[in-house]
């Protein structure tokens, strides 16, 4: 029964080692390793909250990292198309203008030659005269020995001038 | 895994040897005494119970236990302060007291004899056994936490979390504060988590210390535990609102003819639940100490009824079920100072209530 009975002696003991202990702790133990918990507790969320901020931004810049990666290559890709456009143009240009040149050149070249040609032909055709002249008179000089030979030659020669008329 | 077996093979064969001889020991030490047998009741009862010494052991005759100050103050002689060891383990009597005999109202306590013969109890507040093991424990406890809290000095909430031993303290204590404390005093939390840590680790730390063979049983004595809960009922009650002493008193979400009804219950209610929370921490300590040294008796009490063999067979039944009952006392000790701590937080949550808005 005794065992049920509170004793008066360790009860007050017990107080008084109870209200030491909880002072001492009270002031000195507790508060510093709650505060450290609260601390760090909201240390803790406060850096979750930060790194998803983080990777937020960090996909947001990867966002528009690829946007302008896109835009770059398309960039890109019409520059290109419009370089190859370009030499195109400037080729074609280039092949107009010289056949432009060369028909130029065929056509000047053709006319000279023409002028040359005729040149030649009339050239050849003094030359042509004066040769036939001149063996006309060797072969009138050959054939006109005689006087009869030459008699008869005025006389056809007359002929042909009268057939001419 | 083969070496956990073999540590297993070996720890049973060691237990088994040990049970097989200890009894033939018993045995020849009880041979000659047979009438001395054991009386279990006394046994537990002095090992559970408040004594004036600090009995460790008994070597064969010799009782080996330390003397303790005795400090009583009687209205007839005054205050009287002098070691144990002059009551010879209560065989004498000292400046006119004496430890009441067996039988008595009084067993076991130191009481005086009056003039009319009748012995009466003076005010007694010696060193006894539980005080002594209340003051090391205490010293021990501050000791404990402050070394704890000096850890966090020129550390700030960016430092890495304590490992070791002040890292099992910070566990205990962010577990009790986060999920005990703060959820059932979501206000004021700073007044009253250092009650509630203080009651938690006081309770942990002698549950703990009362399973150290040889020591006190603190946690176990009910004029610890009444303390204890006399400090949650103060707490709840000197700090209590309005709001909360309306709901005991008027509490007007009941019908107008159940209030007065309801008033006295929940006035009887004040004063119940410290009651639970002494018997229940209490009661449970206690109990887990009896069955403890119930379970190990056994050796001795087979000792006795069936020498040999089957005093043996149950030498190694007792030890391994007294194992099994250390580790579930190792348990209890922890969920009742969880309990002890949960419990006090909720009464003190209910005294912080706020009036409700009506629509």
């Amino acid at each position: 029964m005794s065992l049920l009975i509170p004793e008066s002696g360790l009860f007050l003991w017990m107080l008084l080692a109870f209200v030491v202990v909880l002072v001492v702790l009270g002031k000195f133990g507790w508060p510093i390793m709650t505060k450290m918990i609260d601390e760090r507790a909201k240390y803790i969320d406060e850096s979750i909250a930060k790194a998803k901020e983080a990777n937020e931004k960090l996909e947001k810049i990867q966002e528009e990292t690829a946007a302008m990666l896109k835009e770059a290559q398309e960039k890109q890709s019409a520059i290109l198309a419009e370089a190859v456009n370009m030499r195109n143009q400037i080729v074609e240009k280039a092949k107009t203008e010289a056949t432009i040149a060369g028909q130029k050149l065929l056509e000047e070249a053709k006319q000279q030659i023409e002028v040359e040609k005729e040149d030649a032909i009339r050239d050849i055709r003094r030359q042509v005269g004066l040769l036939s002249v001149e063996i006309a008179e060797k072969v009138l000089r050959q054939n006109l020995k005689s006087d009869a030979d030459q008699m008869a030659m005025i006389d056809r020669m007359l002929d042909e001038i009268k057939i001419n008329k | 895994m083969n070496k956990i077996n073999k540590v297993w093979t070996l720890m049973l064969g060691l237990l088994v040897t040990v049970g097989l001889l200890l009894p033939q020991r018993a045995a020849a030490e009880t041979a000659g005494k047979e009438e001395e047998s054991l009386d279990v009741t006394a046994m537990i009862f002095e090992h559970v119970g408040d004594s004036y010494y600090w009995h460790l052991t008994d070597w064969g005759n010799l009782s080996i236990a330390m003397p303790l100050p005795v400090l009583v103050y009687s209205q007839t002689s005054g205050f009287h302060c002098f070691m144990s060891s002059r009551f010879h383990h209560g065989h004498a009597s000292y400046e006119g007291l004496q430890i009441a005999p067996e039988g008595s109202e009084y067993a076991g306590k130191i009481v005086e004899i009056g003039s009319d013969g009748q012995e009466v109890r003076p005010f007694d507040f010696s060193i006894t056994k539980n005080v002594a093991g209340l003051i090391i424990t205490s010293i021990l406890m501050i000791w404990m936490i402050l070394y704890c809290a000096k850890w966090y000095k020129n550390k700030d909430h960016a430092s890495a979390a304590p490992t070791g031993f002040v890292g099992t303290i910070e566990m205990l204590v962010s577990y009790v504060y986060n999920d005990v404390i703060k959820p059932n005093i979501p206000k004021h939390t700073e007044r009253y988590a250092p009650y509630l840590l203080t009651a938690f680790f006081f309770i942990f730390f002698n549950n703990l210390c009362g399973l150290i063979p040889g020591s006190a049983n603190l946690t176990g004595n009910i004029a610890i535990t009444v303390t204890l809960a006399l400090f949650t009922f103060f707490t709840t009650n000197i700090f209590g609102t309005g709001a909360y002493w309306g709901e005991i008193f008027w509490n007007k979400e009941l019908p107008l003819w159940l209030r007065p009804v309801m008033a006295i219950i929940e006035f009887i209610g004040l004063f119940t639940k410290p009651f639970s929370l002494t018997i229940r921490l209490f009661a449970n300590i206690l109990a887990g100490h009896c069955a403890l040294l119930g379970v190990l008796s056994v050796i001795f009490l087979t000792a006795v009824s069936m020498p040999g063999v089957g005093n043996g067979v149950m030498s190694v039944v007792s030890v391994v079920l007294g194992i099994f009952l250390d580790c579930l006392e190792l348990l209890v000790a922890f969920i009742q100072a969880f309990v002890f701590t949960m419990l006090s937080s909720i009464y003190i949550g209910l005294s912080q209530a706020e009036h409700h808005h009506e629509e």
